[in-house]
């Protein structure tokens, strides 16, 4: 329980600090909102129902942003040696590391959701709504993240490798999460959409640690 | 705890090139084996065998330990968590933390102690050094933390690949003082040099390139 608080505390303080914090995630994000009514036009009819969508891609982009770090850097400077002699199997490092990338960027990017969807005319009552499903979201989007952040170790300058492996794996919660507010905009009931969107998560937590462990060993063999 | 590692026809390869093979070795507890050859020859690799990060291609490595005369046969992983320190050519350090941070972190994850890691910062005079972000570190400086590390969370097998060559004179020989006091408590040393050790070694020699 220890190892798990002092691998947590450092991994929460690598993410906060030194460059791709939350500050710089959220940024990103609302620059991504700024540019699409500058691309579509500023009409409020064409913005507005694309507003759900819109934000929950900038979302998925926006949580990009780190995932080199997670893993890249701890094998660039042999961090990852000691952090396979220690007490915790690697699997449960790489579940800690995604956590603490959830915490980081996941949630802070979840609060800044809301302020996107709204510039870009979804409706006000939906704010309680769409945090709630980039929350959600925001955790699956860290695992799988971790995981191709661990599949692309070893490839020199991996960061567009990992947004190559991870989009594809993003477009399920995309469709999920989107697709609740969109429902819940039409006056419908986003709960099936959101019970989907947490069971890929569900399945994100399950799987991302194993895979991930084992292709950490293989990059470090 | 840890108190013997066997090696037994061991064969390793990077790639398509064969490192060595049947090589065998006996490690145990006060003992130091000084791994020499050529560049390339397979020191490093045979170090992170040892550590399990590298699958050889025949052989085994078998670790054994706990109580009674030459205890009885650990389980590898189990091993290699709790008894294993690696000092290998890169320090792990993160470039914009503390000194002070990064000690503390790697010392807590491998389970040192409170009294161990205050005689490693008496012994390599840490001190000074530990509030320093540590890009400003020398090569020395961060090698004197990294053996800090050995100090601070005790543990019976060093595995040192090239453990002074960033030192000077003075930390040489605290580093030999270090290595002897591990050895007197019945730690093991596997170290890959080019120069010869500070201390009293068997030597293996992996020859040049196969």
């Amino acid at each position: 329980m220890r190892a798990v608080r002092v691998l947590f505390g450092r991994e929460l303080s690598l993410a906060w600090g030194g460059g791709g914090g939350p500050l710089l995630a959220c940024g990103f994000m609302l620059c991504l909102t700024a540019i699409l009514p500058l691309a579509a036009g500023g009409d409020p009819r064409v913005l507005a129902p694309a507003a759900s969508g819109a934000s929950w891609m900038a979302l998925a982009l926006a949580s990009l942003l780190s995932l080199e770090r997670l893993f890249e850097r701890d094998l660039e400077d042999g961090a990852l040696d000691f952090l396979a002699l220690g007490p915790l199997p690697l699997e449960a490092t790489v579940a800690i590391k995604a956590v603490a990338q959830w915490l980081a960027t996941g949630l802070p990017l979840a609060l800044a959701a809301p302020v996107a969807a709204l510039a870009l005319g979804q409706p006000a009552h939906l704010i309680g709504l769409t945090a709630l499903a980039a929350a959600i979201g925001g955790l699956g989007f860290a695992f799988t993240g971790a995981l191709g952040a661990a599949l692309a170790l070893g490839a020199k300058r991996g960061g567009l490798l990992i947004a190559v492996v991870v989009l594809p794996l993003f477009i399920p919660p995309v469709v999920f999460g989107a697709g609740a507010l969109t429902r819940a905009a039409g006056g419908g009931d986003p709960l099936s959409a959101l019970a989907l969107l947490s069971a890929y998560v569900l399945f994100a937590i399950v799987i991302a640690p194993v895979a991930g462990a084992a292709a950490i060993r293989n990059a470090q063999s | 705890m840890l108190k013997a590692v066997e090696i037994r026809n061991l064969s390793l390869s990077r790639g398509e090139r064969v490192l060595f093979q049947g090589l065998s070795l006996r490690l145990s507890a006060g003992e130091v084996v000084a791994l020499t050859g050529a560049n390339g020859a397979g020191k490093t690799s045979l170090l992170r065998a040892v550590a399990g990060f590298i699958r050889p291609d025949a052989g085994a490595i078998t670790f054994s330990g706990g109580p009674g005369a030459d205890g009885e046969s650990l389980d590898a992983e189990t091993a290699q968590r709790e008894s294993v320190h690696l000092l290998g050519h890169l320090e792990g350090l993160k470039p914009t933390r503390t000194a002070r941070q990064e000690f503390d972190f790697q010392t807590a994850w491998l389970g040192g102690n409170t009294v161990a890691r205050e005689v490693a910062i008496a012994r390599l005079s840490l001190s000074p050094l530990l509030d320093l972000e540590t890009r400003k570190l020398s090569a020395g400086q961060k090698r004197r933390l990294s053996l800090a590390r050995l100090i601070a969370a005790p543990r019976a097998l060093w595995l040192l690949d090239e453990p002074l060559a960033p030192l000077d004179e003075r930390w040489r020989a605290v580093a030999a003082e270090l290595m002897e006091a591990h050895l007197a408590t019945g730690g093991m040393i596997l170290a890959a040099v080019h120069d010869p050790l500070p201390v009293p070694a068997r030597n293996l020699d992996l020859g040049g390139l196969s």
